[in-house]
């Protein structure tokens, strides 16, 4: 611990200019600045409760209920060698790209089953993967702290290796990265507390956002009208709000008690989900500026790995480490679903982009594509 | 977990344990599989398939074992007995387990019945044998030590200790292939955090606008009920949702570039400018509004500026230079109306250009299109048109044959969507484009 604290400092004094004039404290200054901060938070914890007038299942008791639900899942996406670790849809709303701890990054025409690409990364757990918006390239990385790029290539002779593009150069591995509304962007999430934007055809680092005290897990783009902000889970049990052009943490939310594992927007950008190890997946709205629902049950005791909503918002799907999927009822807080069928841990979960059907990876090596239709 | 089991060892709420046979001896304080779900169900409120599945976890992480055919940690739901892992095993206290106490352990097994051990034991065995060498006098003195110990117990006591014995071990060093519920991923750190930060970032929250809590959560209702229609999963989608009926005709009325789109599709146009401008279709037909209007300029100039926002780094001179030659210079052929205060700020910026710098000018004529043209468009006999004949496809009636598999046809990579398609959606004026084979960059 003394050692990863003194690493730390040495970390914070070189990108954050305004600690390097700062000599340690003495204990009674650390004090002082404990106290302080404390103050201010509960202080921001009274501000956002003053506002806080109603709780979201009173509005949601005149919305009617949801009926039965039969969930069922379509595919089975056999392939991987090891652990699923993340997916990604195509924009065409078939397609998905897939990596696991082997280094195997498998792009799957999911509808037929087939594969359609294969790469084998040079590095294990490669636990992030993207799909460019133009369905052209797909991003990946992991343990090698890296995110690169792979432009697909049609030609089934080319090794897709060879035309590989490393962006994205983090300290620590990469958790999650993304493209933002173009090919030439990628933002990434990594284990050395950090977030980064990245110009894809020259590997420049166009922004970094500081701010998570420790490995950041997951982000998400929000759909906004002037696209220009984005939110980050980490094992700081934070959620925090980033404008991409300055670098800035707007907003800051920690009401859970471990690690935010994903974090996804509502579709209407206003709020955002988390998944998180202490077993509940909780609901933020950005305007209020407060935590505003809690999903969880008393026989859910494993982390949530993964969230995603439907395309309307009304559910959110929950992938969780005791290998279930619960599905929520957004509005009215409860449970309306639990799926079995994966045989280990499920570790990613993503809406098709037209919300047809989920996918789902999982430690058990597979993928699966699941719908959910009314019971009539 | 150790809540749950906790709650089930309560003398009064918890699962009622009581004597259970084993062969010929009674082992006390024991359940049955079936005790230890119904007791799930109960107090949970939950289904006896997840009370199996959560029950079957807790067995699985060696917080109940089970005292018949102890090597297969599953939770059956009848009369076999199980019990429940001392806190001195569990997971949580005794992790990473120590290789003297393993190599004590296999030790006592291969003392007690020779050929006890089974292969990947025999291995480990071996292994540890020659890794620990030196104190393996220690470890065959502690072995039968152990055994000499255990002999003088009553029978009940000596099987459950053997058996409390054996799971912890079958979980620590579980057979190579079988499931690892110790196998957590890679290692996460922690990291002091920056008080100071906190502190600016705590002072600036504080002085944030709030919006009461009662208007914010009405936006939800509103907006589910809004696109109820449009979830496939909670509505179902027209004609079928191809991945249950194996037919794609769901996504080719829906391409880009089909010539009638679905009502669906046209009415949700409507519910946002942010939605029209995202669909190609919906963003050519409001620009073709705009050109009857004669206020074409805006949209050309926001699609411009979105090109500059999200292109490659290399290329934001050269846009910057064309947004300003084609929509802010004096006399431009497409000049945009902007005010002369965002105006004047716009033009200092471009000396030193970034590909932000249009952000005040782009959000300005983002603002005026959607308070304006927006709803007129929507008021127009163009956007009527549209909505009056678009389709509503028919539901595909369930196959008479439900078992027979359509066949599943594949569909062209979009990787091999060539620049001519994508110049379709791209508004005139905006410049060339970058061309790149692999890497087409979407707006």
């Amino acid at each position: 611990q003394l050692r990863a604290f003194s690493l730390q400092r040495a970390f914070l004094f070189s990108i954050n200019p305004e600690m390097a004039t700062q000599e340690v404290q003495p204990n009674e200054t650390l004090t002082n600045l404990k106290a302080e901060s404390d103050t201010l938070k509960t202080k921001l914890e009274d501000e956002r409760a003053k506002l806080h007038d109603v709780e979201l299942h009173q509005v949601a008791e005149k919305v009617d209920g949801l009926g039965q639900f039969i969930m069922k899942t379509r595919r089975t996406l056999k392939g991987h060698g090891n652990k699923v670790l993340c997916m990604d849809w195509c924009k065409d709303k078939r397609r998905i790209v897939s990596s696991s701890q082997d280094g195997k990054v498998i792009v799957w025409d999911a509808f037929t089953t087939n594969k359609e690409h294969a790469v084998t990364m040079p590095c294990t757990w490669v636990m992030a993967c993207a799909y460019a918006p133009s369905g052209c390239a797909v991003a990946c990385g992991g343990l090698d702290n890296k995110c690169s790029v792979y432009p697909l290539s049609l030609d089934k002779n080319e090794n897709l290796a060879a035309k590989k593009k490393s962006v994205a150069m983090h300290t620590n591995y990469l958790s999650a990265c993304s493209f933002t509304n173009s090919d030439m962007q990628i933002l990434t999430s990594s284990g050395d507390g950090t977030c980064a934007l990245w110009d894809v055809e020259s590997g420049q680092l166009l922004q970094s956002f500081h701010g998570h005290a420790a490995d950041v897990l997951c982000l998400d783009l929000a759909p906004s009208e002037t696209g220009n902000t984005f939110v980050s889970g980490g094992c700081d049990k934070k959620a925090n709000v980033w404008d991409m052009r300055s670098g800035q943490c707007i907003q800051s939310f920690e009401t859970h008690e471990s690690d935010i594992n994903s974090v996804r927007y509502y579709p209407s950008g206003d709020a955002f989900a988390s998944g998180s190890d202490d077993a509940t997946c909780r609901l933020y709205d950005l305007r209020a500026d407060r935590e505003v629902a809690i999903y969880s049950k008393e026989s859910i005791i494993f982390g949530a790995s993964s969230v995603d909503f439907s395309l309307s918002g009304r559910l959110l799907f929950g992938g969780y480490n005791d290998y279930t999927i619960n599905v929520w009822d957004v509005l009215k807080g409860t449970r309306v679903s639990i799926l079995f069928g994966h045989e280990n841990r499920v570790s990613t979960l993503r809406l098709s982009p037209d919300g047809t059907a989920f996918c789902s990876g999982s430690w058990d090596h597979t993928l699966r594509l699941t719908h959910w239709a009314s019971g009539s | 977990m150790e809540r749950v089991i906790v709650a089930m060892q309560d003398p009064d709420m918890g699962v009622k344990m009581r004597n259970q046979r084993l062969l010929i001896t009674v082992i006390p304080h024991a359940m049955t599989g079936n005790d230890v779900i119904e007791w799930l169900i109960q107090k949970y409120n939950i289904t006896e398939e997840e009370a199996r599945h959560l029950g079957g976890l807790l067995v699985q992480y060696g917080y109940i074992y089970p005292l018949r055919d102890p090597r297969s940690l599953l939770l059956r739901s009848d009369d076999s007995p199980y019990r429940f892992q001392t806190p001195y095993f569990w997971t949580s206290s005794r992790w990473p387990a120590s290789e003297l106490d393993y190599a004590i352990y296999l030790a006592k097994k291969n003392i007690r019945k020779q050929g006890e051990l089974v292969d990947y034991e025999k291995e480990n065995y071996s292994i540890l044998h020659k890794r620990i060498n030196h104190t393996w006098d220690f470890v065959v003195m502690q072995a039968r030590e152990q055994l000499r110990a255990s002999k003088q117990r009553r029978k009940a006591d000596r099987i459950v200790l053997e058996c409390q014995e054996q799971a912890y071990w079958l979980i620590n060093k579980p057979c190579p292939g079988a499931f690892d519920v110790l196998d957590l991923g890679p290692e996460r750190c922690n990291v002091l955090s920056s008080r100071v930060a906190l502190i600016e970032h705590s002072r600036r929250a504080l002085g944030r606008n709030r919006v009461k809590s009662s208007i914010c959560l009405e936006s939800f209702m509103k907006y589910s009920e809004q696109y109820l229609h449009h979830d496939p999963i909670m509505s179902g989608c027209l004609p079928s949702n191809p991945w249950i009926s194996d037919d794609t005709a769901h996504w080719t009325i829906n391409t880009d570039m089909v010539g009638t789109p679905t009502r669906l599709r046209v009415e949700r146009w409507s519910f946002s400018f942010m939605e029209l401008l995202n669909d190609s279709m919906g963003r050519r037909e409001f620009m073709i509004y705009l050109e009857k209007e004669f206020s074409a300029e805006n949209l050309c100039f926001w699609v411009a500026c979105e090109d500059l926002r999200h292109g490659e780094s290399s290329k934001i001179i050269l846009k910057v230079e064309e947004v300003y030659k084609n929509f802010l210079a004096p006399g431009a052929a497409r000049w945009v109306n902007i005010d002369s205060k965002t105006m004047e700020r716009t033009l200092e910026g471009i000396k030193r250009p970034h590909r932000f710098i249009m952000d005040d000018a782009q959000m300005h004529i983002y603002f005026l299109m959607k308070k304006d043209s927006y709803p007129r468009y929507l008021k127009s006999e163009l956007y009527k048109n549209m909505l009056a004949k678009a389709i509503v496809p028919q539901e595909t009636k369930k196959s008479v044959f439900p078992f027979m598999r359509r066949q599943r046809h594949s569909s062209p990579s979009p990787a091999m969507v060539t620049q001519a398609t994508e110049d379709d959606g791209k508004a005139k004026g905006a410049g060339p484009t970058g061309t790149s084979s692999t890497t087409n960059s979407q707006i």
